[in-house]
């Protein structure tokens, strides 16, 4: 087995909100090997991107961090100053969910893919120029000297996400942390935006912490996914099965809220009631009053991430659930 | 007015294609975009300043009584005395012939006559102006040395003295100019004897000292102003999300405060600092008569006082005008500080 690159054991995380502590994060243990790719699925607010943002040590200030958070063997917790810098420099690169917002709108998209080439690498103008028009055209970008004097304005979405990934292959990281890249743009462009992000993953053996709300995308992209619900681990699932064979009600419930391109569907099912927030999370299981499986031990219980089939499930009935979970749209349909 | 999906084409390459094929050339020339754009605000400084001098000239009309009465001081005086009046002040001509008159006047640098005076206002004017000059620079200085620095310090190290800078700046925000120069005088000019009570003083560094505490009450309020705006547009840049892409690449945080932080920040910074810059032109005319400093404002207040109606009207279009040219000038610095600005307003 090979070490693991990133090292997530037990990590919790309370953020200050009016004046207390709220937790955001309980209990989030995964491993991510080099090369390969993770997904972490779940709706708003399920603590996906907080676990992103903890890992690229962008959290708001005030964030109470347990647990052991561990890049190649360090503590990244533990990174000060210009240990730190390095490591965000070299190490990890984030693309962001909106790259409209994500670049600066008043400076030149050659300005914001040479600044890392110039500051940390220490190439001067006219090589880091060079060099951004190179990887423009890595990422199918063919008259990049031309876009280097342009406004991010001036470019489409799906144009600037590709900037966002050119400027990540600048700093060629050993792990990419991919918060919802596609989320803001239109189906097509998604497509292909994807298709660049995992040609250039697989051709420069990136490791990729892939966050959406997709479960298809996530089953099609990733090793492994982790599907989270109100800042926890509910279920961890290897290969692209994750759809087929849910080990978690809730997993079941997300697929079968998706539209089916085989089917026609009058109304889609959905998950009775509202996403929880990890700090108001009741006794026993966090997703027990919208299960359509819960039992009384549910609620008193809370239930462990155990280990069943080719994964993990934080359920107590999975093994009894395990092939039942899917019992097609019509049970959940109209309890909305 | 920004520009969001206005001059952005989609994405042109089909779904999976590496390459792109020759994307359509995108609308060039944003040089052309930002000298239309000037070109526009120049038209509309013009015309603003056109019916500013309309209304300016009609303010004569609107005040109670005719002319004449302010010319003969009230006196009785013989019809052919009364007619002589009126022609050499062309009082006689039609109201659109005299205030043809009096912009043909103006636009060659001629005020007219001082009615007190009997003295040319254009050289009446000169003599003064330097004072006011000096003054608005003075406190210009203040205000964008100061403010600036105050809110960007607070901005970037949020803590006790930040929060103590910015309480201060709310009090001070809601001290208007006179007061404060009364309280600098007492305490500065009188207690402490460090600056002269009033005057202009003469020579460079007496002229200078003298205008510390004018300066100093006429930019207070405004240095607390542009400070708490600053502090705001600041911490704002700082939450901003291509900021926290700027700080996740590993970039120094000099570098990012600097590039990134203040870079966006300027543009709110400089819009609040130049208009404020703008409205001292108004507030000078209380600082100067508080001080007797020899100025523009406190002989307008003397013009108003008796009556002299040609000085009233150029120190008024002077003022009009400077207020105007520094809002343009603030508009084109825009455009040119946030390039969504200027491309805003062209095709798409």
């Amino acid at each position: 087995m090979t070490t693991p690159l990133l090292q997530v054991e037990a990590l919790n995380i309370a953020l200050p909100v009016d004046g207390e502590l709220r937790t955001v994060l309980h209990d989030v243990s995964f491993s991510l090997e080099p090369g390969r790719t993770v997904g972490l699925v779940g709706e708003s607010g399920s603590g996906k991107s907080m676990t992103a943002r903890a890992v690229a040590r962008l959290l708001p200030p005030g964030a109470r961090v347990r647990g052991r958070l561990e890049f190649d063997g360090a503590s990244i917790v533990d990174l000060r100053g210009e240990a730190l810098r390095r490591y965000r420099a070299g190490d990890v690169s984030m693309i962001f969910q909106d790259p409209r917002s994500a670049i600066n709108p008043v400076r030149r998209i050659g300005d914001f893919l040479t600044e890392a080439l110039r500051i940390n690498g220490g190439m001067s103008s006219r090589a880091a120029g060079a060099r951004a028009v190179e990887l423009l055209a890595e990422v199918g970008i063919a008259d990049g000297a031309r876009r280097l004097r342009q406004y991010p304005h001036e470019l489409s979405g799906g144009l600037l996400q590709r900037v966002m990934i050119a400027a990540t292959l600048a700093v060629r990281p050993r792990l990419i942390l991919a918060d919802e890249p596609t989320t803001a743009l239109d189906v097509s462009t998604q497509a292909e935006v994807m298709a660049i992000l995992g040609r250039l993953r697989a051709e420069y053996g990136m490791a990729m912490l892939f966050i959406t709300h997709d479960l298809d995308l996530a089953a099609a992209v990733c090793d492994e996914t982790i599907v989270m619900y109100a800042g926890s681990v509910v279920e961890q699932h290897r290969g692209a099965s994750l759809h087929e064979d849910p080990l978690h009600p809730y997993t079941a419930a997300l697929a079968q809220a998706r539209p089916d391109i085989d089917r026609a569907t009058r109304r889609l099912p959905a998950i009775p009631g509202y996403p929880t927030t990890a700090y108001e999370v009741p006794p026993g299981c966090a997703f027990a009053p919208r299960c359509p499986h819960a039992v009384a031990a549910c609620t008193t219980q809370e239930p462990q991430l155990v280990p069943i089939g080719d994964g993990h499930s934080r359920c107590i009935r999975a093994e009894e659930l395990r092939g039942r979970m899917l019992t097609g749209p019509s049970t959940t349909e109209g309890v909305a | 007015m920004t520009a969001q999906a206005g001059g952005a084409p989609t994405a042109s390459g089909a779904p999976g294609t590496p390459t792109t094929p020759a994307a359509p050339t995108r609308r060039r020339g944003s040089g052309l975009a930002i000298a239309r754009f000037a070109v526009a605000r120049v038209v509309g400084l013009v015309a603003t300043l056109f019916v500013a001098s309309i209304v300016i000239f009609g303010a004569l009309f609107l005040a109670p009584g005719s002319p004449i009465t302010f010319l003969t001081h009230g006196r009785s005086m013989s019809p052919e005395a009364v007619k002589a009046l009126e022609h050499e002040y062309h009082l006689d001509e039609s109201v659109p012939a005299q205030y043809w008159h009096w912009l043909t006047g103006v636009l060659h640098g001629d005020f007219g006559t001082s009615i007190l005076y009997h003295d040319s206002v254009g050289s009446l004017i000169a003599s003064r102006v330097v004072n006011t000059v000096a003054l608005v620079l003075f406190s210009a200085v203040l205000i964008i040395v100061l403010g600036l620095s105050i809110g960007i310090y607070a901005g970037l190290r949020p803590g006790r003295l930040a929060g103590t800078l910015m309480g201060t700046s709310t009090a001070l925000m809601a001290v208007p100019a006179f007061v404060a120069a009364v309280v600098l005088t007492l305490v500065f000019a009188v207690d402490l004897g460090w600056f002269p009570v009033f005057g202009s003083g003469s020579g460079l560094l007496d002229r200078i000292h003298h205008l510390v505490l004018p300066s100093v009450a006429l930019a207070l309020a405004s240095v607390a102003f542009v400070g708490r705006l600053t502090n705001a547009a600041v911490r704002e840049e700082l939450a901003a999300d291509h900021v926290q892409t700027a700080i996740s690449r590993g970039l120094p945080y000099r570098f990012v405060v600097r590039r990134h932080v203040i870079r966006n920040a300027a543009v709110p910074m400089l819009t609040v600092a130049g208009l404020t810059v703008a409205g001292l032109i108004a507030g000078s005319v209380v600082v100067e008569q508080v001080f007797q400093l020899n100025g523009l404002g406190s002989f307008l207040v003397t013009a108003v006082q008796q009556k002299d109606f040609p000085v009233v009207q150029a120190i008024c279009l002077i003022y009009v005008t400077s207020f105007v040219v520094l809002n343009t000038l603030i508009d084109l610095l825009y455009s040119f500080l946030d390039p969504r600005i200027a491309v805003g307003r062209g095709p798409s």
